[in-house]
């Protein structure tokens, strides 16, 4: 019982610093990239490849993703507003929940699943095979050459990706309240944007940065630090998606409460 | 002048212990072979000369710059009089082979295209390599992505070569072509090099001197005949590739040897 509790105590010690030494290694590759991008050049080529790979790649998945769950949304909402006689209502239920919660969140789920991965083995890759040691001798800091291309790409496309996200979702449930819950056109419209305002669509945007963020600093750590060939790649891989996925759900909620509390 | 000069280079890497209170010197013009097992701490020197790893205790001086307090530009410079080329040849595989022995010249010379081009044929003919600057790495043999490796680094022009373990895991002959080329630059290029390998024909052929480094220190230092011949057991061991001896000590079974 004792030689039980013992063991507990120190590998929950150890956790702990290993959570410690996580974060501190998140925190100083944030202030590193920052740095950079607050220096000079920047290699605009790279960061529109990076861009293009990130953002008008995942738009297809994206779209579609949130096409289905607009249409979800309207189906499920329908179903309790059916009852209370309430269904010009889903509308702004749609809407609201898309732009608010789910548009930003799906988005950068799908991101951090799509290009977090890619990022985080294309640069393990680089690690293991001392690609990112040569990059360093031939006189280029890799933070600055793989690193901050990524995380201004992801930073910008996030809000663009997350707005089509929002419109495309709102569609799906506009497709499923006129075609199907025969709710007026004009008035579905009405609805839609009628409730929403400015402050839903702007909080839901704001967040998005963030998570590209979470997203780029997680992924090229994660990438940078791979030890042990390509065992150490798939690990790191893995460590990198279900990371960011609980990163991205506590910003969120983070964020949310923080909106909740100084802006309503 | 020492070119290259390790002082009392101590270095920790994940609990071991694996340079300790190392020192290494290398004259001008000089071809060093430092010779040991796998694992022994072979690459982490070069990394150090290169300031890819700090260490934890010592000096590290390259044509008489201590290179820990260099930063910015001047670490740009030593980079440049450097050419390290790495175990497993380390090209950008979503680079032709062209940009990889340009790179240096892409990313930071303002150089016409045309410029560039001719001294990529340059550093590639060097290498014994012609026409193959639009090949993409992974369409390259071990033997070819080598000596690519190879033009990469002389591109620059540099004062000092690093070679990791140049002719592991290449054929007999390709070695020893691999082998001449490292003379061939050595006189051509008026290089200072150290070469780490653990093939002694490779080490006999290149070498004007030849360190061995074992458990954290150099443990023996002279010309091939030198080594060739040396009455240290540990030496003895290796040179000759007995599983047996003091090396080897103390561990129960040859397979435990095996890496
Ligand atoms: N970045 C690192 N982190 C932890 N251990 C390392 C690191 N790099 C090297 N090592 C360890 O240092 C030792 C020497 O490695 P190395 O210099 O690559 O050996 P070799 O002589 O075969 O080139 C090995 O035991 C290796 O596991
Ligand atoms: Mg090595």
């Amino acid at each position: 019982m004792i030689l039980f509790k013992k063991n507990y105590y120190i590998s929950l010690g150890e956790k702990v610093m290993v959570s410690v030494y996580f974060f501190g290694g998140l925190f100083n590759l944030t202030f590193q990239t920052l740095s950079f991008i607050h220096g000079k050049p920047l290699g605009v080529r790279r960061i529109f490849e990076q861009a293009k790979k990130i953002g008008v790649d995942s738009l297809p998945i994206v779209s579609l993703v949130s096409f289905f769950i607009g249409m979800i949304l309207a189906l499920q909402t329908a179903y309790i507003m059916q009852k209370m006689s309430s269904e010009i209502y889903i509308a702004s239920i749609v809407a609201v929940s898309l732009t608010r919660e789910l548009g930003p969140v799906i988005t950068a789920l799908i991101v951090a699943g799509r290009c977090g991965a890619g990022i985080t083995a294309e640069l393990g890759t680089m690690t293991v095979t001392e690609q990112v040691d040569a990059l360093a001798t031939l006189g280029s800091n890799p933070i600055k050459y793989l690193v901050v291309p990524r995380y201004l790409s992801l930073t910008i496309m996030m809000p663009i990706l997350t707005l089509f996200a929002n419109a495309i979702g709102i569609f799906g449930g506009y497709l499923i309240g006129v075609y199907r819950l025969s709710i007026r056109s004009s008035l579905y419209m009405n609805m839609t944007f009628q409730t929403l305002v400015y402050k839903d669509i702007f909080t839901g945007l704001i967040k998005t940065i963030f998570f590209g963020m979470i997203i780029a600093i997680i992924a090229c750590y994660e990438g940078l630090n791979v030890r042990g060939g390509a065992e150490g790649v798939g690990k790191a891989t893995t460590r990198s998606v279900v990371n960011t996925f609980i990163m991205i759900i506590a910003a969120d909620c983070f964020f949310t409460a923080l909106f909740y509390i100084f802006w309503s | 002048m020492a070119m290259i000069e390790l002082v009392d280079v101590s270095k920790n890497l994940g609990g071991k212990q694996v340079l300790d209170r190392m020192s290494l010197s290398v004259e001008e013009g000089e071809t060093k072979v430092i010779i040991g097992r796998s694992g022994v701490g072979k690459s982490v020197t070069l990394k150090h000369i290169v300031r890819l790893l700090e260490p934890d205790a010592g000096e590290v001086r390259v044509d008489g710059k201590d290179v820990l307090s260099i930063k910015g530009k001047e670490l740009n410079e030593l980079h440049m009089q450097i050419g390290l080329v790495f175990q497993g040849g380390a090209l950008f595989d979503s680079l032709t082979v062209g940009e990889n022995v340009g790179f240096i010249l892409y990313e930071h010379m303002s150089i016409s295209q045309d410029e560039i081009g001719r001294r990529v044929r340059e550093s590639l003919a060097l290498v014994g390599l012609y026409g193959i600057e639009n090949y993409m790495p992974a369409d390259l043999s071990g033997g070819m992505k080598k000596r690519v490796a190879l033009a990469r680094a002389i591109c620059t022009r540099p004062k000092i070569i690093l070679y990791d373990e140049p002719t592991t895991g290449v054929d007999p002959i390709t070695a020893d072509a691999i082998n001449l080329l490292i003379d061939e630059l050595h006189d051509k290029l008026k290089v200072t090099s150290i070469v780490v390998t653990h093939d002694m024909r490779s080490a006999y052929k290149v070498a004007d001197r030849i360190a061995m480094l074992y458990d954290g220190k150099i443990i023996a230092e002279g010309t091939p005949d030198e080594i060739r011949y040396s009455h240290n057991p540990y030496v003895h061991q290796f040179i000759t590739g007995a599983a047996h001896g003091p090396i080897t000590e103390g561990q129960s079974s040859i397979i435990k040897n095996i890496d």
